[in-house]
């Protein structure tokens, strides 16, 4: 690969994601690899976004226009397609995430690259990419190829989030808002924040999680009454939440919340990478799950495979018996 | 309006996958397959626009192993018309071909929104929601959990990040990957069912010219992991009880009164 690597940054009340820096990260690894320079485009150029890339990127891009203040997908592509006809990276870089899904592809088919999604390791030998990415819900890992100029899209923690370089000299540079800009057909209407002081899941010290093997909202119950003796929150994985078994507030994961506890219970959890994105981070993970390659264990700290339904009761007259510490 | 929903069958990963010999598929030889989930989704939200706003829904599959089935239960689902469009990739049709093989059929029907699933579990060489809106060159939207009917618009409620999300208003026509239905899925009933099961459903030709920008898929390879969990043995019982005795230990439970 030979050129410069363009990075999409994502932000959040003005403040780059973790998720970006962690692209960052790769940028900076195939970048310099490849005698090129790291590009980091900041959409809508939040002031406290571009000071915080200083001695991260090597320029930092910046475009300004009233549609780029929110995220609109269309803008966003508009702004993509427009830099990189432009500046024609090697590769451009994106996060595993709904702006990542809105624009990889697009970017990708309108500029006439290859994508490669949910990639966890990149490398380059001349012109030629080679990506590891995750599939089947995290079960295996398929090797692919693809010549630059191409796209890639990174899962969460693939990464370290990079950090200044005080001898980095960064550029800012001012890019031109494309005209398209002014003629969008999606419009932002209003963004809705997790609802305050109704279940704290980010800042409990214990969970028990249930997936889709928990099977209906009657099994549910029962485990609610584990976390109970437990004195754990109650939580559960994506399905769980789309039937309607637990309220959208208890979902962990890449569309709901990021958890750390001490203790993480996962019953019947397959630890798709959405999920694992969401609670990999907690200091001690025990997963049951009746599928021993389950990529669920390949987080957690220990594990069985015996059937939950029966594992569930057996540990609540446990925790009955004593109470929970 | 009209709304198409793309369907497509994706190996059921629930249970063991194995890799075919040539190292660059799964065996499929036992492998069954399943709607794919978040087009399962993309179903049931195009017939709750349906019955909340009035629409006709056209279910799309491309032509395999299990498509007059995938179809005849989208028909038994509510689904008004159903298309099996001409595959001519079989198992190694990806999203970018998928798009092109697609968009000139939503174009001669003259469809005023297209929904699929968000992403494919087999898909990591773009997902089809924006190839087909990019293609279409129509405004298109990912990770959407909700739909509902606007003027000449729709409004599509994108799922972002850590439980935040943004209601976007789309002009129509509009390409929609849905993540989440507004509504749990409502399957259909045996008679349902049985009424459309025997069904013919014809194929129509698609062909396109979809290039070679797609990566190369070398092959595919199990999740090497130097972690990976301490794996309690035995019956429930027993794995109770050694849960139990780890919480215990580590200050996470108090220890049982015998």
């Amino acid at each position: 690969m030979n050129g410069d690597v363009l990075v999409y940054v994502e932000t959040r009340d003005g403040a780059v994601k973790p998720s970006s820096l962690e692209l960052l990260t790769a940028a900076r690894q195939l970048a310099d690899g490849a005698g090129g320079m790291v590009d980091a485009l900041v959409a809508g150029g939040p002031l406290g976004a571009v000071e915080a890339l200083s001695g991260v990127a090597d320029r930092v891009l910046v475009a300004t226009h009233p549609a780029l203040e929110q995220y609109l997908p269309e803008a966003h592509a508009a702004l993509l397609r427009s830099v990189v006809a432009e500046r024609n990276p090697a590769l451009a870089l994106f996060a595993y995430s709904a702006a990542g899904l809105d624009l990889a592809a697009d970017v990708a088919a309108r500029t006439d690259r290859a994508v490669i999604d949910y990639c966890v390791k990149l490398s380059a030998t001349g012109r030629e990419i080679e990506t590891t990415s995750l599939i089947y819900g995290g079960k295996l890992r398929a090797v692919s190829r693809a010549r630059s100029p191409a796209v890639a899209v990174i899962v969460p923690g693939a990464y370290p989030e990079a950090r200044p370089d005080p001898a980095r000299r960064t550029t800012t540079v001012e890019i031109a808002a494309p005209p398209r800009l002014d003629a969008l057909r999606t419009a932002f209407v209003v963004e809705t924040r997790p609802a305050e002081g109704t279940v704290d899941l980010a800042g409990a010290a214990k969970i028990l999680c249930v997936g889709r093997g928990i099977h209906d909202k009657d099994s549910v119950e029962v485990a609610r009454q584990v976390a109970d003796a437990l004195g754990a929150e109650i939580a559960g994985s994506r399905p769980v939440i789309d039937n309607g078994w637990l309220a959208k507030e208890r979902q962990v994961g890449k569309s709901g919340c990021r958890v750390k506890p001490k203790l993480y219970l996962a019953a019947g959890v397959s630890g798709a990478p959405e999920h694992l994105e969401g609670m990999s981070g907690a200091e001690l993970i025990i997963a049951i799950n009746t599928d021993a390659r389950a990529p669920i264990f390949g987080v957690a700290h220990f594990g069985a495979t015996c059937d939950l339904f029966d594992l569930l009761p057996a540990l609540g007259e446990r925790l009955g018996k004593g109470r929970a510490a | 309006m009209q709304i198409g929903v793309a369907l497509r069958l994706v190996p059921d990963a629930s249970g063991d996958l194995d890799i075919a010999e040539n190292g660059q598929d799964i065996d499929r030889e036992w492998v069954d397959l399943k709607l794919n989930e978040f087009d399962d989704q993309a179903l049931e939200e195009a017939l709750t626009l349906k019955e909340n706003a009035g629409a006709t829904v056209i279910a799309f599959a491309f032509d395999g192993v299990g498509a007059d089935r995938l179809l005849q239960s989208a028909l038994a689902r509510g689904a008004d018309r159903v298309i099996k469009l001409r595959n001519p990739f079989g198992d190694g049709l990806r999203a970018r071909a998928a798009a092109r093989l697609l968009a000139p059929t939503i174009r001669e029907l003259g469809l005023d929104l297209v929904l699929t699933g968000v992403l494919g579990i087999d898909e990591i060489h773009g997902q089809l929601a924006p190839f087909l809106g990019a293609t279409l060159d129509w405004p298109h939207v990912s990770v959407v959990s909700e739909i509902r009917c606007d003027v000449g618009a729709l409004l599509a409620r994108q799922e972002t990040d850590g439980g935040f999300s943004t209601t976007l208003r789309v002009r129509l026509p509009a390409v929609i990957g849905v993540q989440t239905a507004s509504r749990p899925i409502r399957y259909a009933s045996g008679a349902k069912l049985r009424q459309f099961i025997g069904q013919k459903i014809a194929l129509t030709d698609s062909n396109a010219d979809c290039g070679d920008l797609a990566a190369e898929l070398l092959r595919l390879e199990r999740p090497r992991s130097d972690k990976g969990a301490i794996m309690w043995e035995g019956d429930a019982d027993q794995v109770a009880e050694a849960l139990h005795d780890l919480l215990v230990a580590r200050g996470l439970a108090k220890e049982t009164m015998r």
